[in-house]
């Protein structure tokens, strides 16, 4: 036994120390997909007994119109939460000048991220409210007419998103404080002497330095974006009628709300989802793993 | 030191005794969603009944109200107490097909409930068996804002409420007065469900309405579409931004006198005079007949304690079953929380003008509803809730509304 360790202790501690993280990586992630894929097979509430139905939950989801509204919205969520990366930058670079009292002006516009996103839905719903709100109210004394948001499916899914963007700019600002930190001066200082400035000092030469910074903001309000659950459970609830659901809360409507319980159904949504990131998420390893072989 | 171990003396001692106190009893264990007032009133019955039988030691767990409906999944098949609480219908058919509730069935025939609970029954029973105990219900209907008709110079209703027609007349001059006739918050969608109800009941009857709840009529049917004519008639005049709101804010606009007419269950008169509003200015009526000749039925949603498949005190839980259907012990707890027993023996507070209009009208009705979302399976009463909404906010969607609930419908009853 000792000397079989002694002979191959090199190779096998690595494993030893992996051990602990790969054994709860599979018992808390692994396992969990495996079984909500294979859950999606059956129709089961939870309690009874399952059934197995093959492909059924998914031949009903393509047949779904509440499903086509969550998956639009899901993408006008990506689409505008990117937005949180230009205005993140903006103000970082806005930000980043040395004046007196600047930390306090940095730690205010982190302010929003601190907050939970129950209290930013709940602060956005009583903005959007009819009657009282202070949108409403703007609308109404520049158009004649309040609109309350919260209840128009025409504007709904965009109010909630400008809730989302708020703490998501903030998180990216941050992100991009700290990578205009390690910009190099000496770079910035000899596109200087060549005459780049504005737009081109930026697009040039700080850009490309802030790459790294750039990567890891796009991979949070990607997921960000994926996982906003929260915000559309307190301010609407998926209303007026549905028209603000997004996947993520479409899956819990179906398995886990008052009015679900279709595990089976869930778990095929669940499954979609997955899928779905599965693409974010491999362009992700893909490029991180094509950066370390290329250096 | 000395006051740290004669403390922890004193402790010992007490747990000894605990210890000892609790050999002798037999342990009722109870989970319940009560709010503060029901709960209070609930804890005043246990003292009773724990008067009555010294044997017994009923232990209440107390459950957030909408977090009980996620907890009694698990709690049923994880750790099950003896006694838990839920609702009459067909939200209780889940549990009771696969088996999670008992047959209390003797406890009916034992004690006579056929008889003393006779109107809530029918809603008690699946396959010929009764599988829990109805202890108390609520009536809904129209509550107006006295003022408020004032203020548009309509005549107030008799005392047979008023007519439909004069109903929908009456719209139109709260209109003018810039008030909205009726008013509802249906961010939680189910007061939504309250107006639909009542229109269905009243345009087509009770059989008909528990016909559609059951799945056996098509949403497609012209019955369904007259329904929503007879809606289309006051969606003009509702509220605008209900989607929006929550039925407390809603409230508050009756309370203001900016709403007249509120379809709502009884529960809401403690907003309402929280608000500010009187025995006075708050009126109450039985929604209008619509189709004339049809036999009144109402909205009256009952709320039920039952016994898990996986309690271990049986015998005492069919015990405290039989103690709560009795009138004495059911007039006591609605008269603290201000609701309707469903014993017919019981009696109701008479200087309580709500109370006793509403147990003139449920026990006078042809037959009780239990509500929309109780009615009917969960799944469809998600999808028809959205789709009133969606009418309130669009009524030019109704077809489309129609064909996706038909869809849901053909989805949900196999």
């Amino acid at each position: 036994m000792s000397a079989y360790w002694k002979a191959n202790q090199r190779r096998l501690a690595p494993w030893l120390f992996l051990a602990p993280g790969a054994l709860m990586f599979l018992i808390y992630v692994l396992i969990p997909i495996a079984q909500s894929i294979w859950i999606s097979f059956y129709d089961w509430d939870g309690m009874g007994e399952a059934t197995w139905i093959g492909t059924a939950n998914y031949v009903e989801l393509v047949d779904d119109d509440a499903f086509y509204t969550s998956l639009k919205n899901n993408v006008i969520w990506l689409v505008l939460y990117m937005l949180a990366l230009p205005v993140g930058l903006m103000i970082a670079i806005f930000l980043n000048q040395n004046v007196r009292g600047i930390r306090a002006y940095k730690s205010l516009f982190f302010f929003p991220f601190v907050i939970s996103q129950v209290v930013v839905g709940l602060m956005f719903s009583w903005f959007y409210a009819p009657d009282f709100g202070l949108f409403y109210r703007l609308i109404e004394w520049a158009t004649g007419t309040g609109i309350a948001v919260l209840a128009d499916e025409r504007f709904v899914t965009y109010g909630i998103i400008a809730a989302g963007l708020w703490p998501q700019i903030a998180y990216v600002m941050i992100l991009y404080l700290t990578g205009l930190n390690n910009v190099a001066p000496d770079q910035v200082e000899a596109a200087r002497l060549d005459g780049a400035r504005g737009w081109r000092m930026l697009w040039y030469v700080i850009l490309p330095q802030l790459k790294p910074a750039t990567f890891i903001a796009v991979v949070v309000t990607v997921i960000g974006a994926l996982r906003s659950f929260d915000l559309v459970s307190i301010m609407t609830d998926g209303g007026p009628y549905g028209s603000s659901r997004v996947l993520s809360f479409f899956m819990y409507e179906q398995a886990l709300s008052e009015y679900g319980y279709r595990m089976g159904y869930g778990a095929a949504i669940a499954v979609v989802l997955f899928a779905i990131m599965m693409v974010f998420i491999s362009g992700f390893i893909w490029k991180m793993w094509r950066d370390e072989t290329e250096r | 030191m000395v006051h740290a171990k004669t403390g922890v003396l004193a402790f010992t001692a007490a747990l000894l005794m605990t210890g000892s106190a609790m050999a002798e009893q037999r342990v009722l264990k109870y989970n319940a969603d009560y709010d503060p007032i029901p709960l209070a009133a609930m804890e005043a019955l246990i003292a009773d009944f724990e008067a009555a039988n010294p044997d017994i030691d009923v232990q209440l767990t107390n459950f957030d109200h909408e977090g009980y409906k996620t907890a009694i999944r698990n709690f049923l098949t994880a750790d099950s107490p003896d006694l838990a609480n839920w609702y009459a219908g067909n939200r209780m058919a889940p549990f009771v097909t696969s088996g999670q509730f008992l047959d209390v069935s003797d406890v009916w025939e034992a004690n006579g409930l056929g008889e003393a609970l006779a109107s809530a029954k029918a809603s008690m029973t699946i396959d010929g068996k009764q599988w829990g105990v109805p202890y108390t219900y609520y009536q809904w209907g129209i509550y107006y804002n006295r003022d408020a008709y004032k203020a548009a110079g309509v005549d107030l209703p008799g005392e047979n409420g008023v007519s439909w027609d004069q109903f929908v007349a009456n719209c139109e001059k709260f209109k003018a007065a810039g008030i909205d006739c009726v008013t509802t918050g249906s961010k939680a969608l189910w007061p939504v469900a309250g107006i639909f109800d009542y229109l269905s009941l009243r345009t087509n009857g009770y059989e008909w309405h528990m016909d559609l709840t059951a799945g056996k009529v098509p949403w497609t049917d012209q019955k369904v579409k007259d329904v929503f004519a007879q809606w289309a008639k006051i969606q003009p005049y509702t509220t605008a931004n209900h989607a929006a709101i929550d039925w407390q804010d809603a409230a508050a606009l009756l309370v203001q006198g900016k709403a007249a007419n509120y379809v709502m269950g009884n529960f809401a008169v403690g907003v309402f005079k929280e608000g500010g509003m009187t025995n006075e200015t708050l009126g109450f009526m039985v929604f209008p007949e619509i189709t004339p000749g049809i036999p009144r039925a109402e909205e009256a949603p009952t709320d039920t304690i039952h016994i898990p498949a996986g309690a271990q005190n049986v015998e005492d839980a069919k015990k405290f079953l039989a103690f709560v259907a009795s009138p004495e012990a059911q007039t006591k707890w609605n008269a603290a929380v201000g609701q309707l027993p469903t014993n017919k023996n019981s009696t109701v507070d008479p200087n309580d003008p709500f109370l006793v209009a509403g147990f003139e009208s449920l026990s006078t009705a042809y037959a009780l509803a239990q509500f929309f979302d109780r009615d009917a399976p969960a799944e469809m009463a998600k999808a028809g809730m959205e789709g009133f909404q969606e009418f309130l906010v669009k009524p030019e969607n109704l077809d489309a509304i129609l064909e996706r609930l038909e869809k849901t419908r053909q989805k949900v009853y196999k």
